[in-house]
């Protein structure tokens, strides 16, 4: 029997109502107790001092861009769950927009091999809605669930026809999956390269109005609605969007959410600020201060579920070019949590627990995951960082294969310390 | 000339008017004013910037400007060159920053740059030595067409500020009107904008303008009256149904100017399309300054030409 | 007064000034056959006042008006690559075309003599002159290139580190004509 010892750290678990100091004892890869004092008596137990350090249950980073099969050369399994540890997540859910695109067992067997033989974090992919990412046929939703898929998500690309949205709602439900939607209606945000309000008017660039988010957020709650199933808006950015969410909750929808840390932190005046550097351009592009305030309110009082990056790499190469050219996407992974601590919880915004309640809890209830929690005989999934020590943010020194980030150079209270997987403390190469 | 006056021009670049000062714009209006003289000589040069080089690279087409600015670099004995998109390694798949590093390779004194989209003249700028000039950089600003906007008002009205500026077109999509509003304002004149909704970017009114739909609430009591150009259909997706709508709504002709004051003049930065925005009548009469803009253009390159050539990269 | 300049002694007042300039528009008028084709032209900035002032007197003198002109010779200066950043230029105005003139090029201090090399390239661009002279109120010697005045108020020796302060009513308010030492780097 392999066991580990995390000593004296404060421990923080919103699933048992836990926050305080204790000792975590973990068997064969599972948790075995928690308390107070744990005896470190036994013989080759591996103990780790986890004192001055807060321990949590293994973070998730549920929307993730590992960029695998296909382009490589932005990222791979590899390195992106490294990446995932070395920002203390020990478990990231990939989506399918890869080449070619993630909507057969094949490439979801692919991915969790990678991930296995890498063994830097726990990689749950999301299928596709549709085959090719077309918005037509529905995939074998079924193969894929077998595959290990834990979601389906046409990612990258919203699902315009609602017809086959509605679908798709119904057919996930007999797979008890949800439905990820990155909802963009493509008419209406065209050639819009960020957020259509006063910035964009005062830079001259083509604006993505809020409510091509919108609309696709209303069209399906209703649509959810019609059909029961379970819907989960990904990077949900506007104010009126988390408005919906809201209303379709008080309707008993089975309706999540999840923001990104960029969208709770910056506005389209970063554009102009960071003078049109393309780290400023994803999408959904960062939007107002109305509709940040919101959503940081959001948080607090319970109406966002979960807090996960869009980690999506690029090549700087492909970054390097004109604002109107360059791809959308910032890198999430290694920015997160540092992020989210000096910036929600050291100001008082959230709380310790209910940042974990985002960054863990959620996202494994979310996606129906056995990790999320350190009750008694959970898999021993941990992360474990310094709540005040300062770290500087450097692109260079990133893990991922990619650097673009508009938080370079920020200098930020809290960073992770380590993870354990599996009850297997992750060492980084 | 404002209280505030600068004698010398410290810029490596001039790459909009959204950051530069008063005094800064009326160091340029007023070397303008002595450049303009030299059109009026036999011999329309000096040889100020003889042995620099000038390098023309515009991306997007364009006569009027790119023409503009070859007669200013040659009155001022510059040796220039231009780089078109077409033909050339851009065409190829080159990538901005290689252009900007084959371009440093070259070592020339002065760049001039319209390209499509905004913030290239910045990627640009930060890159190379040369000081920059953006001649449009998508639709966000064209400081040259600015101020030799500016110039020729000031030649007309004696002063900038106090004036109501009329701004009327399509809106959206003018860099013209973004750089105006700036200087506009920033040399105290009251600026607004007039259009079709459809051609109204977002929050318009926080860039510290009115707003007006017809061309009767924009142009009343107005000093100045700038028509843009109107290009209905881009990409596919037509602003207006057609031309004979736009005309009826937006034209300007002499009748439709009525509100405005007694001595406005009429300008426009070319080039027109006769009918669409802007009838003949108008366009060819008395208040039309539309002519003397493109002369005043040259001058106010020069102007800037010089100025800029006075800055080493050290300094800047 | 620009910093660690230090007045030394003066060279003439107002009233000296006057009489000089009055000798001057003399010689002028008695080397030109006739005035008729006489144009005067100050180089900027103090050039034009003595040119102001050397046209009155010719007037009182002869009867009729002599016209006067104005040159800014900033965008001929053959230093504009090694100073700092672009001097202020302002406005050239010649009243007539100098064409077949006499053209009397005024400047207050003659120095190098590159401000009136300048002056002379300028001249040319507009036409070509009978002949150019050159009226200065100072020489201070020290020449770079092979120029020199044809008409001179007064010449007056001079170091590098002097200064030659020129004023008249018209652009500083007062008139005199003083020497100015450089304050030795402290």
């Amino acid at each position: 029997m392999t066991t580990l010892l995390i000593q004296g750290g404060r421990v923080v678990d919103p699933s048992q109502d836990l926050d305080g100091k204790n000792d975590i004892l973990i068997e064969d890869g599972a948790i075995a107790k928690i308390d107070g004092k744990i005896a470190s008596k036994a013989k080759g137990m591996q103990v780790i001092d986890a004192n001055g350090l807060v321990v949590t249950p293994g973070l998730i980073d549920m929307h993730v861009h590992l960029r695998e099969p296909g382009q490589e050369y932005k990222e791979t399994v590899r390195t992106g769950t490294m990446a995932a540890s070395a920002g203390g997540f020990t478990a990231v859910a990939c989506m399918a927009n890869t080449v070619p695109v993630n909507d057969s067992r094949s490439i979801t067997e692919h991915i969790l091999l990678e991930a296995r033989r890498a063994g830097f974090a726990r990689v749950y992919p999301i299928g596709a809605v549709t085959k090719g990412l077309e918005g037509q046929e529905l995939t074998e939703m079924g193969e894929l669930v077998r595959a290990g898929a834990v979601a389906v998500s046409d990612d990258g690309k919203p699902v315009m026809n609602a017809e086959v949205m509605r679908r798709a709602l119904m057919y996930a439900r007999h797979f008890g999956i949800p439905v990820i939607q990155h909802a963009e209606d493509l008419n209406l945000s065209a050639k819009g390269v960020m957020h259509e309000g006063e910035w964009s008017t005062r830079l001259g660039l083509a604006g993505i109005p809020g409510s091509a988010e919108d609309v696709m957020v209303a069209r399906d709650l209703l649509l959810t609605e019609d059909t029961g199933g379970k819907y989960h808006v990904a990077h949900l950015s506007t104010a009126r969007s988390l408005d919906l969410v809201r209303w379709g909750r008080s309707r008993g929808l089975n309706v999540t959410c999840e923001v990104t840390p960029h969208h709770l932190l910056l506005t389209d005046e970063e554009v102009a600020r960071m003078k049109f550097n393309t780290c400023c351009k994803m999408k959904p592009p960062l939007r107002s201060e109305k509709d940040r305030d919101h959503l940081v309110q959001g948080l607090a009082d319970g109406s966002i579920d979960c807090i996960a990056s869009d980690h999506a790499p690029h090549h700087p190469d492909e970054k390097a070019v004109e604002f109107n050219a360059a791809p959308f996407g910032i890198l999430g992974l290694e920015t997160t949590l540092s992020l989210c601590l000096d910036r929600l919880v050291h100001p008082g915004i959230l709380t310790l627990s209910r940042l974990v309640e985002l960054l863990s809890t959620g996202p494994a209830r979310i996606l129906n995951l056995p990790v999320g929690t350190l009750k008694v005989g959970s898999p021993a999934d941990l992360s474990l960082f310094h709540l005040d020590d300062e770290i500087t943010i450097l692109a260079s020194q990133f893990r991922s294969k990619s650097r673009n980030t508009p938080f370079d150079g920020w200098t930020l209270k809290g960073r992770p310390v380590t993870t354990i997987v599996g009850g297997r403390e992750v060492v980084l190469p | 000339m404002t209280p505030e006056t600068i004698t010398r021009w410290t810029r490596k670049d001039l790459l909009g008017i959204a950051e530069l000062s008063p005094a800064e714009i009326n160091l340029v209006l007023d070397t303008a004013e002595s450049f303009s003289e030299i059109a009026d000589r036999p011999i329309k040069k000096v040889p100020t910037l003889r042995g620099k080089t000038v390098l023309n690279l515009f991306f997007e087409a364009s006569t009027r400007t790119r023409s503009s600015f070859e007669i200013a670099e040659k009155r001022l004995s510059a040796d220039n060159i231009n780089f078109s998109s077409s033909g050339s390694a851009l065409e190829k798949g080159e990538t901005l920053i290689d252009t900007a590093l084959n371009l440093q390779a070259m070592a020339p004194d002065l760049v001039v740059i319209r390209h499509g989209a905004p913030g290239v003249p910045q990627m640009l700028a930060a890159r190379i030595d040369a000081g920059v000039i953006n001649a449009g950089d998508g639709a966000h600003e064209h400081p040259t067409q600015a101020l030799l906007d500016a110039f020729t008002i000031r030649r007309h009205k004696k002063k900038i500020a106090g004036l109501r500026v009329a701004i009327i077109g399509d809106i959206e999509h003018s860099r013209v009107v973004r750089s105006n509003i700036h200087l506009l304002q920033k040399l105290g004149a009251s600026v607004v904008v007039g259009g079709p909704r459809t051609l109204m970017p977002a929050e318009m009114e926080k860039m510290g303008v009115d707003v007006a739909y017809t061309l009767q609430d924009a142009v009343r009591d107005a000093d100045v009256v700038m028509m843009l150009r109107v290009q209905l259909e881009r990409q596919g997706r037509m602003a207006f149904p057609s031309v004979r709508e736009y005309f009826q709504l937006f034209g300007l002709t002499t009748a439709r100017l009525k509100g405005a004051k007694d001595d406005v003049i009429v300008m426009h930065p070319g080039p027109m399309n006769r009918g669409v925005e802007i009838a003949s009548e108008v366009a060819d009469g008395p208040i039309s300054v539309i002519l003397e803009q493109v002369a005043h253009g040259v001058s106010v390159r020069m102007a800037i030409l010089y100025l800029l050539s006075g800055v080493s990269s050290e300094e800047a | 007064m620009a910093k660690n300049l230090t007045p030394k002694n003066t060279i003439l007042d107002a009233k000296q000034m006057a009489r000089i300039i009055r000798r001057m528009a003399g010689e002028i008028v008695e080397r030109n056959k006739t005035a008729d084709e006489l144009l005067l032209v100050g180089i900027r900035t103090r050039g034009v006042p003595l040119a102001e002032k050397l046209a009155t007197e010719i007037e009182r003198m002869e009867g009729h008006k002599i016209p006067v002109g104005m040159l800014d010779i900033t965008l001929y200066r053959d230093d504009l690559s090694t100073i700092a950043a672009q001097p202020l230029v302002k406005a050239t105005h010649l009243p007539r075309s100098i064409d077949g003139c006499v053209v009397v090029l005024c400047d207050d201090v003659l120095y190098t003599g590159r401000t009136v090399r300048a002056a002379l390239d300028e001249l040319v661009d507009f036409g070509r002159p009978r002949a150019v002279r050159l009226a200065v109120l100072v020489d201070r010697g020290h020449r770079e290139l092979p120029i020199q005045a044809d008409f001179v108020g007064k010449t007056v020796p001079t170091s590098q580190d002097e200064v030659i302060e020129v004023t008249f009513e018209a652009t500083d308010g007062t008139e005199h004509v003083r020497i100015l030492e450089r304050k030795p780097k402290q």
